[in-house]
């Protein structure tokens, strides 16, 4: 798998293209900036992008709009993004901007390198990978009446869901088997009146939307 | 005089309020009469003192009640109190523009203005009067018939003099008042200069707390937690080859470390100045903030570009803080915030159908954004009735620089 880095921090830049190389994949380009970042995203040869939110040369959020833009135009491109802070409204924004294939966390998730570079695989595979502070903020917002239904652990499992976890991974997760993970699932999505799928993307999706994301 | 005409009655009204206020006037004028005989003897200044600040109170009436007749501001000329003793005092006020404007419209109020305002008052009792003295007289038969008659035509008569010039007469003492009170530049600039001197002395003392603040947060926080951190890689390195497997678990309990650290780094940025107001502006962190909220709130915004950075950065505070109050205390359902930029000031709303019964000194945190906004000039004004709904409206004189390029994605 090829994919394009975009970080100023020469640290952080080096860090993880080190990281992603030592987990086996390959790092086609490392910018520092947007300078040649559009054209880095049409390259065919690419299959994800990895961008910081903050890039020169505003050092605002020029990362979150090259990658909403490179989705526009090609779309359902993977990309992960990265920030220092996670804003609601940001994830908000990238899960508009296409179905699936978009990640968004905090730089702080690269400390755990293979749970990291498992969410870009997933992200690159389609899926949706959200920061578990987001997610964990869109739990107490809705922390009304159908939540406080769930039992804890079917709130924990609704959490690791939302932040787009594979069944295996939240059974690895809560030290429980896969298909007490299932049993579950099953049991929330009654009780949140969501309609079964078997398909692990769009069950995301479907959380996604009943947080109101 | 431009005003637009208003109702004879409402003139009326305003009169009758004039002229039921005779009896602090008669009060003032005896007042300054003592003062004026006492004063060959020499006792007379000494009760300027007290005689001053009530005169100046009950122009203060009168000057509220000429604003709210003519429908505009007039701003307040107020005697400056040195603090000295009474003769001090009384000697910096003859000094004073302020006090001879103050003498002048009581030399004014108890002649031509109490004549204007009794016209205005007593034509229609009068009318009333001579239409009912014709209609006794004619059905007693005391008097001739064209005495009655005589009468009823003087009564109907003055009714037109009431009704267009009502009005005017009314007109005519407020506009005067507003001539005779209105205040000196000079003293317009030392008000300003000591409103300035306080707000920047609220100012200074906001920013020392809150860097004391940003110090304690990151001297509890983010150090402490590096401070563990060190020790527990320094652990990790000795035990490596003793003993693997507690280093490894320190090396785990490291990682987690640097995780907390870096949360806290980021509550403390946010509490300094918010990414996503440095990202988006005031409508877009507004929005991000909107949507952490624990109930539906809608944002209604326009601007004509960006505020300065100081401006934006307190008017972002100052609607968090509102928002903030309005989950905590209003029990409402529904919040609102509306940001409008009606000429060269940035309006700032926020409202929620809470219980109400918000007041600036119920240490809601309001007091705080007031002072905070006073810094710049701006103004808050609360309407909060018991039972609720309550509205914030800040307000603050603001220069807008060139709008940047939202994001183009059609997001909501």
């Amino acid at each position: 798998m090829r994919v394009v880095v975009a970080e100023d921090h020469a640290l952080l830049r080096d860090g993880l293209t080190r990281l992603l190389t030592a987990y086996g994949l390959e790092v086609a380009e490392a910018l520092d900036g947007t300078t040649g970042l559009p054209e880095a995203l049409q390259r065919n040869d690419v299959d994800a992008a990895i961008l910081d939110v903050r890039l020169p040369p505003s050092f605002t959020d020029e990362g979150l709009r090259a990658a909403i833009e490179a989705r526009r135009t090609r779309p359902g491109f993977p990309v992960m993004v990265l920030s220092q802070y996670v804003e609601h409204l940001y994830a908000r924004e990238l899960l508009a901007s296409g179905e699936g294939a978009v990640g968004y966390l905090l730089k702080d998730r690269v400390a755990d390198a293979g749970e990291f570079v498992d969410s870009v695989r997933r992200v690159a595979a389609g899926g949706t990978v959200l920061d578990p502070e987001v997610v964990a903020a869109l739990m107490h917002r809705r922390g009304d009446e159908p939540v406080d239904r769930l039992t804890e652990r079917e709130r924990e499992v609704l959490g690791l869901m939302a932040e787009g976890r594979s069944n295996a991974a939240i059974g690895h997760a809560l030290f429980v088997t896969e298909k007490a993970v299932a049993k579950h699932i099953n049991s929330i999505f009654t009780k949140l009146d969501l309609p079964v799928d078997v398909d692990d993307n769009r069950r995301v999706l479907a959380v996604l939307a009943w947080l109101k994301v | 005089m431009t005003s637009t005409r208003r109702s004879p009655w409402l003139a009326t009204g305003y009169g009758l309020g004039h002229v039921l206020m005779v009896v602090p006037l008669a009060l003032l004028v005896a007042g300054a009469s003592l003062i004026v005989g006492l004063s060959v003897v020499g006792l007379g200044v000494l009760l300027v003192r007290p005689f001053a600040p009530a005169l100046a109170g009950f122009a203060g009436v009168h000057r509220r009640m000429a604003a709210s007749f003519l429908g505009r501001d007039l701003p307040e000329a107020r005697l400056t109190r040195t603090g000295a003793g009474p003769w001090r005092q009384v000697i910096a006020w003859f000094g004073q523009r302020t006090f001879w404007q103050l003498v002048l419209w009581l030399l004014f109020a108890a002649t031509g203005g109490l004549a204007l305002s009794a016209l205005a008052a007593g034509l229609p009792f009068g009318i009333i009067a001579l239409v009912a003295t014709a209609f006794g007289l004619w059905s007693s038969g005391e008097a001739p018939l064209w005495v009655s008659l005589l009468l009823f035509a003087l009564g109907i008569g003055l009714a037109p003099l009431w009704w267009y010039y009502g009005d005017v007469f009314m007109r005519l003492r407020t506009h005067t008042e507003a001539a005779i009170l209105r205040p000196d530049p000079n003293a317009v600039l030392e008000q300003r200069v000591a409103d300035l001197t306080a707000s920047r002395a609220d100012t200074v003392d906001h920013s020392a707390a809150e860097l004391r603040r940003i110090e304690r947060d990151l001297h509890d926080g983010a150090q402490a937690r590096l401070v563990s951190l060190g020790m527990n890689l320094g652990m990790a390195a000795d035990l490596l080859d003793r003993d693997p497997e507690l280093a490894r678990q320190l090396l785990q309990e490291a990682r987690h470390a640097t995780g907390a650290a870096l949360g806290d780094l980021r509550s403390v940025v946010r509490g300094i100045h918010p990414p996503v107001l440095a990202d988006r502006g005031l409508i877009g962190a507004v929005q991000a903030l909107a949507l952490d909220l624990p109930l539906p709130v809608t944002v209604d915004a326009a601007l004509p570009g960006r505020p300065g950075a100081p401006v934006e950065s307190a008017a972002y505070f100052a609607v968090a803080e509102c928002l903030a109050n309005v989950v905590k205390h209003a029990g409402a359902q529904t919040a609102w915030v509306v940001i409008a930029a009606p000429k060269n000031r940035l309006r700032l709303q926020v409202g929620d159908d809470g219980r109400g019964g918000v007041r600036l000194d119920r240490g809601t945190g309001l007091a705080g954004i007031a002072r905070r906004l006073g810094a710049f000039d701006g103004t808050m004004d609360i309407s909060s009735p018991d039972g609720g709904p309550t509205v914030v409206t800040m307000e603050v004189p603001c220069e807008w620089s060139s709008p940047r390029t939202t994001l183009s994605s059609g997001t909501g």
